[in-house]
């Protein structure tokens, strides 16, 4: 299984978690003793030397301000604008990167033609479009799903066509012995060999669209948790900052639960694979 | 076909006359193309409901004369002729050294792989096909599982029910048991006997082990290499139903020997 392209999104709050090999042991409960102890530290850190609030806050000012944001709903309301986001722009760069992989390993002229430029344009930064998008598409949620569109595709669509060329040789030539056409096989199995390079792609893709969308989101936005720590920044109300972190790291790692989770129930004859690199 | 030879009183299923085929390999963009002369004047007939077995050392071009046979690759010269009428004619089913089962596929739906290219049953019959096929495999309790959760045997077991299911006019088998251990291996041989006797399919076998050849077949085509020819012919006139018990006998010995000692003097005269 190729996982190369593997993300580790581990949370953003807290220290470098400790390694993998020593945390398949004792499992979730050392993250969580690590964890605590990490935030017990730096309250403690923040409280003995009266770190000024505006500078660092400590977990406990976090904490309230998170706890505030989402019972007036301020913070719910932004956080579903980014999420629409990411959302509406990992689908659209999912549509776009299947298409493209699909004629890119059908057609030879196509992957000639296309795919030198598809990956010289991957040395413009995408982040450096964002302003332009603005300018076209003004601070409503289009550019932001551009954007975060943008940033998605490429390792959707390399690991899309990775996918698409997985298939055994061996396993074509079993195909065609019992008279299988193209379609046949790249319904029978290029396209379910595909898929789990497919889903490591989204892994990888779901974490960058969360990037595109606040990128997008400083740039120029009126709403949206992007625009929530511009604001918090210029009003030095460092705890929101930190709790819209919170907020973020939470969005993340849902994404990429879901895309576990959809990943061991569609394509289950890998997960054997996959759970060993996975953490159980 | 048409001709003269087939109106003989055994028919054949298939029959290849002065069949080459030639593969030119271009190495870097220096020196001369490597030729590969993987059949050279290859020229057999194979009856109806005969089991003939290829034998012979790495690259003697036995694979190539399968995929030959199968339209994976296109020979240089010369004609195949097979048997039949319409769309039977050309249906070969084909069990390759590796199971080849897609992982995503249980049990019975690998059977059902040539009936969803083709579509040549009702989905009912197919069903009921496979649900016979497994009872035969002695593979029943195994019908909703996935390949990854069975043993290699099995898996190979299922590779040649599915290459059964597609009804085929020849089974073509290339070095089905090689990738499996020495006692499945001879279980696997006996079950393809008993398969065989049941319907008594043309078989065309490609194997390594002179035994295994010797034990299953009614002739034995041996091979050599550089270029790929068949050096001769052996016929294995030994009583069926055979078993393994028949390795022990001295006429087995002395085909297996005829055999082996042919091979030899092949290898050693290049």
């Amino acid at each position: 299984m190729t996982t190369a392209v593997e993300s580790e999104p581990d949370p953003v709050v807290g220290a470098p978690p400790p390694e993998r090999e020593r945390r398949q042991v004792p499992g979730a409960v050392l993250t969580g003793i690590v964890l605590v102890v990490v935030l017990s530290v730096w309250q403690f850190i923040v409280r003995a030397f009266d770190v000024p609030i505006v500078l660092v806050p400590a977990p406990t000012d976090v904490l309230e301000s998170l706890v505030d944001g989402l019972t007036d709903g301020s913070l719910l309301e932004h956080a579903w604008v980014t999420l629409q986001e990411i959302l509406i722009g990992f689908g659209l760069a999912v549509a776009a990167a299947l298409l493209c992989a699909f004629l890119i390993t059908q057609s030879h002229i196509i992957d000639k033609a296309l795919f030198p430029l598809l990956v010289m344009t991957q040395t413009i930064p995408k982040v450096a479009m964002a302003p332009l998008l603005i300018v076209w598409f003004g601070t409503g949620i289009t550019s932001k799903v551009l954007t975060t569109a943008l940033i998605a595709f490429f390792p959707l669509l390399i690991n899309a066509i990775l996918g698409l060329r997985s298939a055994d040789p061996d396993q074509i030539d079993m195909l065609r012995s019992f008279g299988a056409s193209r379609m046949h096989v790249l319904r029978y199995l290029q396209i379910p060999s595909a898929l789990p390079h497919i889903f490591a792609g989204f892994d990888v893709a779901v974490v960058l669209s969360v990037t595109g969308a606040i990128v997008a989101e400083f740039v120029g936005a009126t709403s949206g948790l992007g625009y929530v720590i511009q604001a918090t920044n210029f009003t030095l109300d460092v705890s929101r900052t930190f709790a819209v972190l919170v907020i973020l790291s939470a969005i993340g790692l849902a994404l990429h639960g879901i895309v576990v989770l959809c990943n061991r129930k569609i394509v289950f004859w890998s997960a054997e694979h996959r759970t060993t690199t996975e953490q159980a | 076909m048409g001709d003269a030879s087939t109106t003989v009183a055994t028919e054949h299923a298939v029959e290849l006359r002065h069949v080459y085929k030639r593969y030119t390999t271009r190495k870097a963009r220096r020196g001369a193309p490597r030729v590969v002369d993987a059949l050279h004047d290859v020229s057999l007939s194979v009856a109806q409901g005969e089991f003939v077995s290829i034998v012979g050392p790495s690259g003697c071009g036995k694979s190539t004369l399968l995929k030959v046979l199968l339209g994976l690759t296109r020979r240089t010269a010369g004609e195949v002729a097979f048997s039949g009428t319409g769309d039977h004619q050309h249906r070969l089913g084909m069990v390759f050294q590796q199971p080849l089962l897609l992982p995503w596929r249980t049990v019975t739906r690998n059977l059902l792989v040539s009936q969803d290219i083709n579509h040549r049953l009702p989905p009912a019959e197919a069903n009921e096909r496979a649900a016979g096929m497994l009872k035969m495999l002695g593979l029943e309790e195994f019908a909703d599982r996935y390949p990854a959760e069975l043993s290699g045997g099995m898996q190979q077991r299922v590779g040649i029910g599915r290459a059964l299911m597609h009804d085929p006019q020849i089974l073509l088998m290339d070095e089905p048991f090689g990738a499996l251990d020495a006692m499945t291996r001879d279980q696997m041989g006996m079950d393809l006997l008993r398969i065989w006797e049941r319907d008594r399919k043309t078989v065309l076998f490609v194997t390594h082990s002179i035994p295994e050849s010797v034990l299953l077949s009614d002739r034995v085509v041996v091979m050599t290499p550089r270029p790929g020819r068949i050096a001769d012919v052996i016929d294995v006139d030994l009583p069926r139903p055979r078993g393994l018990e028949n390795i022990n006998t001295p006429e087995f010995g002395e085909i297996v020997r005829r055999i082996r000692t042919l091979l030899n003097s092949e290898n050693s005269a290049h």
